[in-house]
């Protein structure tokens, strides 16, 4: 089969998984909806403060939201033997870990940028700075879900591996956040914005050129 | 493809576990010797004899601590990542061991050079703990070495373990800079590095202490390494003639091994 295929086929069956699992797939978008309603709730409501905090809360959430889907990303084609099929059936390995992150970054990164207007609403966020929050939510999410996938197969063999995840993920989530945040600080400041949404182009595109080969190779130590 | 070249020959033969153990017990005393000369040397002149510093006093003495630590514990993750490329690529199971039993000297350092700094910061900041550029990226790499420890002692088969923990720590490599430049740019509060290739802004009468303690942190790494990755070598052969007959030296190989 070639490496298209291979995509495609990967790509279409995961997500028919997703389709067919149903609400099971929206938890994290539950987890990302109530944790920025813990905010407003732990810091209090004042409008100047949540405005300020917004862009920030938000991209948070939506980091925390990532973690703890992640772990589901591999573990359950792992479990039931499909994984050790799919890397002996000749798709490189890469292709198959970047199929898989397609398909996961589809079903819990895209909602996440589709919903934050929302929780823009919510937090105060000024309706003109709504374009950029979701153009770095955009931009910023497939590399959360890029870096998160090489951790997630790292952590395949391991009992409590969803624990470690976040440990392994956050320091390597750090510039994600500062240039997502400062972009829509950036914005509400009435400043140039264009930079931070620059840079995280510029990880996207370093993070899928490299780690769907690092998830690939992590992939291949997790099964051996 | 077999080669002449006695250095080849040299490496080689490091490679292999009695060898090592062999070269790096007689390396070990002259490493431990060193540091204690140079820390002994670089501690006097960096508390007795180099001048306070105008500004900020008896407190800037601290840095003859902090920045060795800083150094070698960015410098130590660094290696961790030339030793995890050589065993995920040609397989070294020596690489393999360094590596990992880097992992707790750089987190050791980087807390070190943690707690230094939050303790300079008190005089001079007036608070234990800022969120400035240089603490927060320490703070990012000791989660980065907690993170490697943590995988690697969660795997319990010990080459898998250290393969896997390879690979994360040259992902943490890549981004390592990044992770640095973007806090760097998130806030620069702290005073700009006085040590820097251009030319540097500190006196020769406290840069010589520096440099000692700085060369005297590495033999400590060296020796320490080196000790813990003898240990390492011994545990997962312990079944093996060479750890026997350097456990039971006259009974050569007897069937009891001796450990346990």
């Amino acid at each position: 089969m070639s490496a298209l295929t291979g995509f495609n086929t990967i790509l279409r069956r995961d997500l028919l998984i997703a389709v067919r699992k149903g609400p099971e797939v929206l938890m994290p978008l539950a987890f990302l909806l109530v944790v920025v309603s813990l905010f407003p709730l732990g810091i209090g409501p004042g409008p100047a403060l949540l405005e300020r905090m917004g862009g920030g809360v938000i991209w948070i959430s939506a980091l925390l939201a990532t973690v703890i889907s992640l772990d589901t990303l591999f573990r359950s084609d792992f479990e039931d033997g499909s994984l050790d099929q799919l890397l002996t059936s000749g798709i490189p390995a890469s292709v198959i870990a970047l199929a898989k992150i397609t398909a996961y970054w589809l079903v819990t990164g895209l909602p996440i940028v589709l919903l934050s207007p929302l929780l823009a609403l919510w937090m105060n966020v000024p309706t003109d700075t709504w374009g950029i929050l979701m153009v770095s939510l955009a931009l910023g999410t497939p590399v959360l879900s890029l870096l998160g996938a090489v951790a997630a197969a790292l952590t395949l063999g391991l009992k409590r591996g969803g624990q470690f995840l976040a440990l392994l993920v956050f320091p390597l989530y750090v510039p994600v956040l500062i240039t997502g945040t400062g972009a829509v600080m950036a914005a509400s400041d009435r400043l140039p914005y264009t930079p931070f949404l620059g840079l995280l182009l510029a990880g996207l595109l370093v993070s899928l050129a490299v780690m769907p080969l690092a998830t690939g190779a992590a992939l291949r130590i997790s099964v051996s | 493809m077999s080669s002449k070249n006695p250095l080849i020959v040299f490496f080689h033969k490091l490679g292999s576990a009695p060898h090592f153990y062999r070269i790096s017990g007689k390396l070990i005393p002259w490493l431990w010797a060193i540091f204690v000369v140079l820390a002994a040397a670089g501690t006097y002149w960096g508390l007795f004899r180099a001048p306070p510093d105008y500004l900020q006093g008896e407190s800037a003495r601290i840095m003859y601590v902090h920045v060795p630590a800083a150094w070698l514990s960015m410098m130590i993750y660094a290696l961790m990542a030339i030793m995890g490329f050589i065993a995920l690529v040609w397989r070294i199971r020596l690489a393999e061991i360094l590596m990992i039993s880097s992992a707790p000297i750089g987190a050791a350092f980087t807390i070190i050079a943690l707690a230094t700094g939050s303790l300079w910061g008190r005089p001079t900041w007036g608070t234990y703990w800022v969120w400035d550029a240089r603490l927060t990226s320490e703070l990012v790499l000791l989660f980065l070495y907690l993170g490697a420890m943590g995988l690697h002692s969660a795997i319990d088969e010990p080459r898998k373990a250290a393969r896997a923990t390879s690979l994360l720590v040259l992902v943490g490599v890549i981004n390592l800079p990044i992770i640095h430049y973007s806090v760097e740019w998130w806030n620069t509060l702290h005073q700009p590095a006085s040590i820097g290739v251009k030319g540097n802004s500190i006196d020769p009468s406290m840069l010589w202490p520096l440099l000692i303690n700085a060369t005297a942190a590495k033999f400590y790494y060296g020796a320490n390494l080196l000790t813990r990755t003898r240990l390492r070598l011994m545990e997962q052969d312990s079944r093996k003639n060479w750890v026997r007959n350097i456990l039971v030296p006259n009974k050569g190989q007897s069937t009891d091994g001796g450990d346990h």
